[in-house]
């Protein structure tokens, strides 16, 4: 097993380099000039071009700059917002629990409901029930997040009124930050209406962020059961006359979970994409929205950082995704 | 073996296999239903100034915001209402099939041809191209693909056309991965070693010998790219980043439909359902081909 984890993360270190090296061209690639660029001034002073430059290490040869951009990242130095002069890693990570909460809630929606439904299906096969739920999670998949948000706040929050429109809790409520996700803060405050409001905030942004994961793993488990019910040990199993319930639970489920949970892990680039949306359009500050307002406020250290953050994130989740792949099923691991 | 199988020609061959892959295609009803709304959505596209009753662009300043025909204050001129502007929704919706068909074809078209390329390169050539080449593919990939694309066009400047070239660079990887995994499979087959004996040089290897016998995945991926990529830039557009207003891309109308919501639910409305009807319908398409592509599939 340890061979195994050394080897993936390994196997992880050229792309870790690749993509600081993304993020390190990203601000070159850029129309105009880095350092203009970076500082964000306008009409600088020779002198003070001058100055700038060598802060930012601009004035040397490329493969030195690169590796001093390295060096600051080592030392989690990842620059500083144009627009607030804060340090990117601190707003990256005052933000970054607002997205986390959003998108654990929306996975854990997307699971409890996408695995029980496709098992049915499959045991099903061809059911009404069947043939609703895929034609559902065939629309779900061809589903545009950023429209299908507008439509819940239509309903939702126009004609019923049921829900806010936007942000992550009431300005009524205010209660000292623990953890940074707010239905738990919420809760330790005692204040039972702060947590309502909570609810009531993450609810539309997370069934918006679900949609295409749950389709997704709805498919996947309906195909990953179907294939192992076709299995020899699944026969067998049914041939010694066990129950149909315990061939299901215990024969089939556990071995077509397998695929089912790297399904679910690799959702987290899913996520990520569509939290940019949702955030958008529910004003949810998060870490997608902060990007986007970064892109359109051309605060270039934000954007460089932010995609270095993001990618990182992701191929870590995918590592985890990858060693739990190989904890559950030891023939992956001893290839 | 008889003899007429001998004299079979290839247009015959060609002819047989079509016929049985429209056998398995048809037999998924709702690979059919895609197919036509597809087809539908294409004459629409083909002849959208011939159909749309208005002008997409023209604004009718005595029509702000009128509601479909069939709800109160709806006029009879304008059938699905009119936007902020005055604009016939209708005529819009229309004129922006042209723009998703345009992109989803652009896109898959610069995506797989790059794709291909490089993933011939790979896998034909396998070692240190193979390793440097997959490296690179895996680093485009370890981004959220909307996230990667919306700073290309950071990069590149907002626009339809940067759009659809981030898009591309963005899915090219895919294509790339299917096509080295399938070249690996085929390059040690029989009738590659008999070829490369007969003296066929590299290029005609990978293009004319190989290539032919990979295309099935590929084609499937590239349906799916391409609702991926009329997905993608309507989330551009809805951005900001892709197509420019005055434009009909269904995307952009979101946009700029976006602080009507609550006072004028059409012009949100329909938009976003031409996005999920086209998507749905390629979608559908989609596993109808894999199920009739896929020889596994086939025999269960």
């Amino acid at each position: 097993m340890f061979r195994f984890i050394l080897k993936k993360l390994l196997y992880l270190v050229p792309t870790m380099i690749g993509i600081t090296l993304v993020a390190f061209g990203f601000i070159r690639l850029l129309p105009g000039d880095p350092v203009l660029l970076m500082a964000g001034e306008r009409g600088v002073s020779p002198e003070r071009y001058a100055q700038i430059a060598a802060q930012l290490g601009y004035d040397k040869p490329v493969w030195q700059q690169y590796v001093h951009y390295l060096g600051n990242l080592l030392q989690g130095d990842l620059g500083n917002s144009l627009v607030t002069k804060k340090p990117v890693l601190d707003e990256f990570l005052a933000l970054f629990p607002a997205t986390v909460e959003l998108a654990l809630v929306a996975i854990i929606i997307a699971t409890v409901i996408g695995v029980p439904v496709g098992v049915v299906a499959a045991i099903k096969r061809g059911s009404w029930f069947d043939q609703i739920s895929m034609t559902g999670a065939l629309v779900g998949f061809s589903m545009p997040i950023f429209w299908w948000g507008l439509l819940l706040i239509i309903l939702f929050s126009g004609v019923l009124g049921w829900t806010p429109v936007s942000g992550r809790i009431s300005l009524m409520y205010f209660f000292p930050q623990v953890t940074g996700f707010m239905l738990i803060d919420s809760l330790l405050s005692g204040d039972e209406g702060a947590f309502a409001s909570a609810v009531s905030h993450l609810i539309l942004p997370s069934v918006v962020l679900a949609t295409i994961p749950l389709a997704v793993i709805a498919r996947q488990t309906r195909s990953a059961m179907l294939e192992v019910m076709g299995e020899d040990y699944v026969r067998t199993a049914r041939a010694k006359g066990l129950s149909p319930r315990r061939v299901i639970a215990v024969h089939a489920l556990r071995n077509a979970m397998i695929p089912v949970i790297t399904t679910i892990g690799l959702q987290v680039g899913v996520l990520m994409a569509g939290a940019i949306l949702t955030e958008t359009i529910f004003s949810w500050p998060g870490i997608g929205k902060w990007m986007i307002d970064s892109i359109s406020r051309r605060d270039y250290p934000v954007v460089q950082s932010g995609l270095l953050l993001i990618a990182a994130i992701v191929m870590i989740v995918n590592l985890i995704v990858d060693l739990t792949y190989g904890l559950i099923n030891p023939r992956i691991r001893h290839k | 073996m008889t003899d007429t199988t001998v004299k079979i020609s290839d247009a015959a061959i060609r002819r047989r296999m079509l016929r049985e892959f429209w056998f398995y295609f048809s037999q998924n009803r709702g690979a059919v239903i895609g197919l036509v709304v597809f087809v539908l959505l294409v004459l629409t596209a083909i002849f959208a100034s011939l159909i749309a009753p208005h002008d997409p662009t023209q604004q009718y300043r005595d029509a702000l915001l009128v509601p479909p025909i069939w709800q109160d204050g709806g006029r009879a001129g304008f059938l699905l209402g009119t936007d902020a502007v005055g604009r016939d929704m209708l005529s819009r919706l229309i004129h922006g099939a042209q723009y998703s068909l345009f992109i989803g074809i652009v896109v898959v078209a610069i995506a797989l041809t790059g794709g291909i390329i490089i993933g011939l390169v790979a896998g034909f050539f396998g070692g240190w191209v193979d390793t440097v080449i997959m490296r690179v593919m895996d680093v485009v990939l370890a981004f959220p693909s909307l996230l990667l694309a919306l700073v290309l066009v950071a990069v590149l400047g907002p626009g339809l056309t940067n759009a659809m070239i981030a898009i591309a660079i963005v899915y090219q990887p895919h294509f790339a991965r299917l096509t080295r995994a399938a070249v690996m499979g085929e390059k040690a087959r029989e009738y590659v070693t008999a070829a490369k004996v007969a003296g066929a040089g590299n290029l005609r290897l990978m293009f004319k010998t190989i290539l032919p016998n990979c295309l099935a995945p590929l084609i499937v991926q590239a349906t799916l790219s391409f609702s991926s990529a009329v997905l993608d830039s309507a989330a551009l557009g809805f951005l900001g980043m892709g197509a420019q207003p005055p434009a009909s891309e269904w995307g952009t109308m979101l946009a700029e439909a976006r602080e009507f919501i609550l006072r004028a639910w059409w012009v949100v409305t329909f938009p976003g359902l031409a996005i999920l009807v086209s998507v749905l319908a390629i979608n559908l398409m989609g596993d109808g081909l894999r199920d009739a592509l896929d020889p596994k599939l086939k025999r269960s």
